[in-house]
């Protein structure tokens, strides 16, 4: 996974609270094999009208804000389906950072299996950033993982806090998988030692099965 | 004595695998957390598989993961070839993974096919006690026989197809508590409903939720799997019930469960799954079944709620900014004007399915309203898609497929069908729909499709008149 340490870009403003991951990438769109190709997708029924062609009322086609690269956003975004093809939109669209008072769980999960950081801060804070964002065109931010912090070129300086373990997955862009596999000798252990609930029962007579209750 | 645990950390503690030392989980560190059963269906695995590959790593427990295809398959006959190329290929995928690795593949064509969060209980398969995973957000459903359970992201499928485990920090524990008597016509689904509606969609983000209460444990299994289903749509990733006689019941004969004296020493197991006295919840709520009335949402997310007697609400009467433009929005993308009273809102479509409620006590629930009468003339289509072709089986032994197709309704083979319209079960734009799935998301049943959120009861109630009605003004005997 690429790395995360520090990350300036422009800032694009999503004025929406609950954004659910169906709206990043409707569900026509979760028949693909591989994990490529969604930022053309991301927010698919919202950013285009009949035929893929750009909704002008919608926020990502704005010309000012092309090549954004930080998206700025309400309370409990990425609610609802656990799809992880939404932050693989996120991704491949170009944002590195999404700035929000809160998300939800599974979402905010995905985001750091695809070297997304999503920050969090408060209500206030994030007003003061809409304003700012949509006060003055080509507003960029400096998101800085190291010392957790978001910065602009204007004197603001915001903390953020996350939890140490994800800041590691990020800065190091570790592989989850290769880290868990060297606790193998454990896993092993746990499925010896818990065998009951660790060991599939034999199905009794599963071709004969019909549900009859 | 031992400090008193919630039902959350006794399992939690059970499963953890390893910790880093001198961080305790309760500070947000993740610990490595074994999984007892992993359920993987065509939509979010096809990447995990092929991130295996590419790293030479091979599933570690195949005789605990169980796969089934139901999110893209079709509702109406099968036997002819699938025309949707990317669904048939997303089959094809699952199909090879499914052989290569040794994992049970539930085809479509099996007989005990359905929706991945129906079968899983159905046969036994979700057990007490157990960490449970699946790659969709419903796998909460499984809390209801006391499991943590919880959906994961297609990194995370990956994760435990290689491991067998997950990175997971403790989550905070949310008490729901539902006191009292469901009054005649309110049923499990207005009980998820209201929660949601008194908590929000993001009340419970961060936790793990239990429910308890008289309303709660006097449900069957299938009532309390639609409460546990709708956890999710509140924000907190799993939702649990506590196992008692009426799980026992349950789960005795099936396929995968214990049988004779294994069963006998699974139940005693089981019998300490429970919140001990004293233990502490990081928030309650409580409610009192009594002030429940049957649920219709109105808006574009399930905690756009309110009972059926009440009006659309007005933006104006929200007191936050972000939810009066919420509200706004909802509105107009739903076609309703404030203040229009609920029975009010004509349908065109009803849908009764998904993995909230196409259980068999839903499917009689609805059977028993509209024998003997008929859908209104205004209705374009009326669904019934059982949950699983075990259900349909029994519901056809029962007669229940004779009630609905005489009541106009359609009869059909198991899937996901109309909840999420992967299939070609879509709601056309404009229309509405009363349904008893789980998200009234903009376009989720299709795009610009209108979906109002509502028990099985309701619906049938709604597809008979043409438009909502109160079934407490009917004689309704008390269904889950």
């Amino acid at each position: 996974m690429q790395p995360f340490s520090t990350h300036t870009g422009k800032v694009i403003p999503l004025d929406r609270v609950n954004v659910d991951t169906d709206q990043m990438v409707p569900k026509q769109f979760l028949k693909a094999l591989t994990r490529e190709g969604f930022g053309r997708i991301l927010f698919y029924d919202w950013r285009y009208l009949p035929g893929e062609k750009p909704n002008p009322q919608f926020v990502l086609n704005f010309p000012r804000y092309q090549g954004a690269s930080v998206l700025l956003t309400r309370a409990n975004f990425g609610c609802g389906s656990s799809r992880e093809h939404a932050p693989w939109g996120v991704k491949d669209y170009g944002f590195r950072v999404i700035l929000a008072p809160s998300y939800a769980d599974i979402f905010y999960n995905n985001c750091f299996k695809n070297g997304i950081l999503p920050a969090e801060l408060s209500e206030e804070q994030i007003e003061e950033l809409f304003q700012r964002t949509e006060k003055e065109e080509g507003y960029s931010l400096t998101v800085d993982l190291p010392s957790q912090t978001v910065t602009d070129n204007h004197g603001l300086k915001y903390n953020f806090d996350i939890v140490p373990s994800r800041k590691e997955v990020l800065l190091k862009g570790l592989d989850d998988i290769g880290t868990s596999l060297q606790h193998e000798k454990e896993i092993s252990a746990y499925e010896k030692a818990n065998a009951a609930t660790a060991t599939m029962f034999d199905p009794v007579d599963i071709k004969n099965y019909a549900n009859g209750r | 004595m031992s400090t008193p645990k919630t039902l959350y950390q006794k399992i939690w503690d059970s499963h953890v695998v390893h910790e880093e030392p001198g961080l305790p989980a309760g500070a947000g560190q993740p610990a490595l957390i074994y999984i007892d059963r992993h359920l993987i269906h065509e939509g979010t695995s096809p990447q995990a598989f092929s991130g295996l590959r590419a790293e030479g790593r091979k599933v570690r427990r195949p005789d605990l993961t169980f796969a089934v295809m139901d999110h893209s398959v079709p509702t109406k006959d099968r036997t002819l070839p699938i025309i949707d190329t990317d669904a048939r290929l997303q089959f094809e995928a699952l199909e090879k993974n499914c052989r290569e690795s040794g994992v049970r593949l539930f085809d479509m064509h099996s007989k005990h096919q359905g929706i991945v969060h129906i079968i899983g209980p159905e046969l036994g398969i979700t057990q007490p006690g157990q960490t449970i995973v699946c790659g969709d957000s419903h796998t909460s459903t499984h809390g209801a026989f006391g499991t943590l359970a919880f959906g994961i992201g297609t990194s995370e499928v990956e994760h435990v197809l290689a491991t067998q485990c997950l990175v997971q920090s403790a989550s905070k524990t949310l008490h729901i508590e539902v006191k009292g008597k469901r009054p005649a016509g309110v049923t499990a689904k207005d009980i998820i409903l209201a929660i949601i509606g008194k908590i929000g969609i993001s009340g419970g983000t961060g936790h793990v939720a239990e429910y308890g209460g008289e309303a709660i444990r006097s449900l069957s299994m299938d009532g309390r799997m639609t409460v546990c289903n709708m956890t999710i749509e509140g924000g907190a990733r799993a939702g649990m019930v506590a196992p008692d006689e009426t799980t026992f019941a349950y789960l005795e004969g099936r396929p995968f469960v214990p049988r004779g004296k294994a069963f006998q020493e699974a139940v005693d197991r089981w019998k300490q799954l429970h919140t001990d006295n004293g233990a502490k919840f990081d928030m309650t709520v409580e409610l009192d079944a009594k002030d429940i009335a049957p649920q219709v949402t109105w808006g574009t997310n399930p905690g756009m709620v309110t009972g059926v007697t009440a009006r659309v609400p007005d933006p104006g009467s929200f007191r936050d900014l972000n939810d009066q433009k919420a509200t706004e929005r909802a509105l107009i993308y739903m076609g309703l004007k404030a203040g229009t009273p609920i029975v009010d809102i004509p349908i065109d479509r009803v849908f009764i399915g998904s993995c909230t409620n196409s259980r068999i006590d839903d499917l009689r629930a609805a059977a028993q309203f509209v024998v003997g009468k008929h859908v209104a003339r205004s209705i374009k289509q009326a669904l019934v898609v059982p949950g699983s072709r075990g259900i349909k089986a029994q519901a056809e032994k029962e007669g229940l497929d004779k009630i609905f197709i005489a009541a106009g309704f359609e009869w059909r083979d198991a899937g996901c069908s109309m909840c999420i319209g992967m299939n070609a079960d879509v709601l056309p734009p404009h229309e509405r729909s009363a349904s008893t799935s789980n998200r009234n998301f903009e376009g989720r049943q299709g795009k610009d499709s209108r979906t109002h959120l509502v028990s099985p009861l309701m619906a049938a109630a709604a597809a008979i008149a043409g438009h909502f009605v109160d079934v407490r003004d009917f004689d309704v005997a008390p269904v889950e």
